[in-house]
């Protein structure tokens, strides 16, 4: 099994002018959904996947993952050229995008992002081909109790580390893991939580969850609070970057990189922290730290490659393990199961082709993005100018049509509004959504790992840890939930030095005071952090600077868009 | 009793706790019903996640009923279009959730050409167009657009309807 001759066959098949032609259509249909507002890649993907199914798999997944790029790239394009982030990951990216955009350097702004992406998702991809075969090296000798420990583990880190409040994520995940036991038992065959329903009998389906919390929740939501007066979009032409704008930028790609893709393959993998610690380390590097707050270009380059390459390394447990961090990478999964294919370390085995056609793809989809980008930025922004009434109603339309083109039942729409007025009900209140997408889909194979983990053990308990792996995840699993307690000791004696809190001072004052002061609503490091550069933009910008400082830390608890 | 009462005031986030509260208590009453046969092959049996879940939301409802009354607050998300000065405008939303359900009241006996048309035009009125015709003609040729696209493109047919036939 060479890496490089498998990958080279996956750039065969990945070649064809078909599945180029599918590669396109994901990288454009990504970017567009990127673009406009209430709509995202994880929520594309789930839309489509009934209409994939009578694509060959692997012409579905170039499509994905023409999709899944695609989407990271347009969500910067937003962030730039209006002054609300869409996503939490661009956030960052909104901050001096958004100001050098004010600035008359818009063309600038998303040239670096646009470059910075295409070389992050390059050397992100590569990584992903030397980094993949290695862990699933090491995880084929896994045994169940490993497995059941290493999910654990995610739906841990991604409901404990992500969002500000630990809490409302915890009731989320027990919303999903609730939605992922409707069904028959696989083992007893005995009817759960179904209510005598038959309909409920195979569980739901994950399209219809998927569809229904994102795209008619978020259709709702946006409804209700609809703004009605338009967004003000700046003029772009070309993107284009003259030689002080390379020579500054180069260096931010690479570290963002750097910093990039090991938190995206990390099981809390996530692009908030990478691009924030990009951007803390852009700003203390800069040789024109006087630029930082009115638009610096290391600002844009840095957390926009960290950005993308997160992307990437998410992919790394994805395709290894079977294991998806983000919600795009969770539908991808579902994906897999809706063609019969087993993810997980065996993947790569049992289903070779298929998986180095993916990777190949994303090379050549990270290619597309840049060849169509530049040139069709201009296009991009003017999709922002659509009418709100048409896009919303278009969501809701295609929605529908998607939940109810898997089974050609009205049953299926019931579920989609009682599930979307969950999703609603969530947004308002403040329930990040990823962990209940992460709970319905890794709920059942949790369940499943337990039952085999304790079946080889004849039922005894430490049958759970009796895998080294096991053991040193659970410790893993351990800090995880204790590190803001210890987090919050240590600030307690030394105040104002937190590790990650650069601006220590404001973490304190903004709008997440609220939940932070609330009880057994620990702060984590990272959500306070961010406020950090959110805080230090130039007060003399008035109300509006007080307006994106409420926007940035809103946007970062939420979650990114689906 | 008016101490409670100006408690409860604003915390309509008391509400969520009342659902997972609701959602456990569901989980773990299916649980109890579960029948556990002895079995070597399965020392974990069906009802042990079920519990797992129904306790973890039970606790959740409490701790988030705790933070509600101690001031705690979930932050509503915001996005591109999310105005959050203004409260929930229901004058929308309504409308839109019964386009939705026009449409699922519709779809099989009128069919999708004429449940799509009336849920795309009924969303876009709900959102504030006030194009009639010309919302009435991009929301026929959706319907139809998709009918056609599903049929031929992908061998899915969507239900016709009142016009089987004439389709």
């Amino acid at each position: 099994m060479d890496v490089l001759s498998s990958l080279m066959d996956g750039f065969a098949t990945a070649l064809t002018p078909m599945n180029l032609l599918y590669a396109l259509i994901g990288v454009i249909l990504g970017t567009a959904v990127g673009v406009l507002p209430g709509i995202g890649p994880a929520m594309t993907v789930a839309l489509l996947l009934p209409v994939a199914t009578v694509l060959e798999p692997t012409s579905a997944f170039i499509m994905f993952a023409g999709i899944y790029y695609g989407g990271m790239f347009g969500g910067s394009t937003t962030s730039i050229l209006l002054n609300t982030p869409g996503e939490s990951s661009s956030v960052i990216t909104a901050i001096e995008g958004n100001l050098m955009a004010k600035a008359g350097k818009a063309a600038q702004a998303l040239a670096t992002a646009a470059i910075g992406s295409f070389v992050a998702g390059a050397i992100g991809t590569s990584l992903l081909v030397v980094f993949a075969p290695i862990v699933v090296q090491f995880a084929v000798s896994l045994g169940a109790p490993s497995y059941f420990a290493i999910m654990v583990l995610a739906l841990l880190a991604v409901t404990a580390v992500l969002g500000s409040s630990k809490l409302r994520g915890f009731a989320s995940l027990g919303l999903g893991l609730a939605i992922g036991l409707v069904g028959l038992d696989f083992v007893s065959g005995q009817a759960r939580l179904t209510f005598g329903l038959p309909l409920l009998s195979d569980g739901l389906d994950v399209v219809v969850i998927a569809v229904a919390i994102f795209a008619v929740g978020e259709a709702l939501w946006v409804a209700a609070h609809l703004r009605r007066t338009p967004l003000q979009i700046i003029p772009v032409g070309r993107p284009w970057m003259g030689k002080e704008d390379w020579k500054r930028s180069w260096k931010p790609w690479l570290r963002g990189t750097a910093l990039g893709f090991p938190f995206g393959a990390l099981p809390a993998g996530g692009a908030e922290i990478p691009t924030f610690l990009s951007y803390v380390t852009e700003k203390r590097l800069s040789k024109h730290p006087e630029e930082f707050g009115k638009g610096a270009i290391e600002g844009v380059a840095g957390p926009e490659a960290a950005n993308n390459a997160a992307a990437a390394g998410t992919l790394t447990p994805m395709l290894a393990l079977g294991l998806p961090t983000n919600a795009t990478a969770a539908v991808m999964l579902a994906a897999f199961t809706q063609f019969g294919i087993q993810p997980g370390p065996l993947l790569f085995q049992n289903e070779g082709p298929l998986v180095w056609a993916l990777i190949a793809s994303l090379f050549i989809g990270n290619f597309l993005l840049l060849l169509v980008n530049l040139p069709l930025a201009p296009v991009w922004a003017k999709l922002l100018r659509l009418p709100r009434p048409y896009l919303y109603a278009g969501i809701l339309f295609f929605a529908t049509l998607g939940a109810y083109s898997v089974n050609l039942q009205a049953f299926d729409l019931m579920l989609l509004l009682v599930l979307g007025a969950l999703g609603f009900m969530m947004r308002r209140y403040g329930l990040p959504v990823l962990p209940l997408i992460l709970g319905v889909i890794l709920g059942p194979r949790l369940e499943k790992q337990l039952r085999q983990a304790l079946q080889l053990s004849a039922g005894d308990v430490s049958g759970l840890w009796n895998e080294p792996v096991a053991v040193v995840v659970y410790v893993i699993v351990a800090l995880v939930l204790l590190w803001p307690l210890a987090a919050r000791i240590w600030r307690a004696r030394r105040p104002r030095t937190g590790g990650l809190v650069v601006a220590g001072g404001p973490a304190v004052d903004g709008p997440a005071a609220g939940p932070a002061t609330a009880p057994s609503v620990a702060a984590p490091a990272a959500p306070a952090a961010v406020e950090g550069p959110a805080v230090e933009a130039p007060a003399d910008r008035g109300p509006d600077a007080g307006r994106r400082r409420a926007d940035a830390a809103h946007a970062n608890h939420g979650q990114e868009k689906s | 009793m008016t101490s409670l009462a100006s408690r409860l005031k604003g915390r309509s986030e008391l509400g969520v706790a009342a659902l997972l509260g609701a959602v456990g208590a569901l989980v773990l009453i299916d649980a109890a019903r579960l029948v556990v046969p002895y079995s070597q092959s399965d020392p974990v049996g069906p009802k042990a996640l079920p519990i797992i879940v129904g306790g973890l939301l039970l606790i959740c409802a409490v701790l988030l009923a705790v933070n509600v009354l101690r001031g705690g607050r979930g932050e509503a998300e915001a996005g591109e279009d999310v105005d959050l000065t203004h409260p929930s405008d229901w004058k929308t939303v309504l409308p839109l959730a019964g386009a939705f359900i026009a449409n699922i009241l519709l779809i099989d006996w009128a069919g999708w050409v004429i449940s799509g048309t009336v849920l795309f035009w009924g969303s876009v009125w709900a959102l504030g167009s006030r194009h009639y015709v010309r919302d009435g003609l991009i929301s026929l040729a959706l319907a139809l657009l998709t009918f056609y696209g599903f049929y031929l493109g992908l061998g899915i047919a969507l239900p016709a309807g009142l016009l089987e036939g004439i389709l």
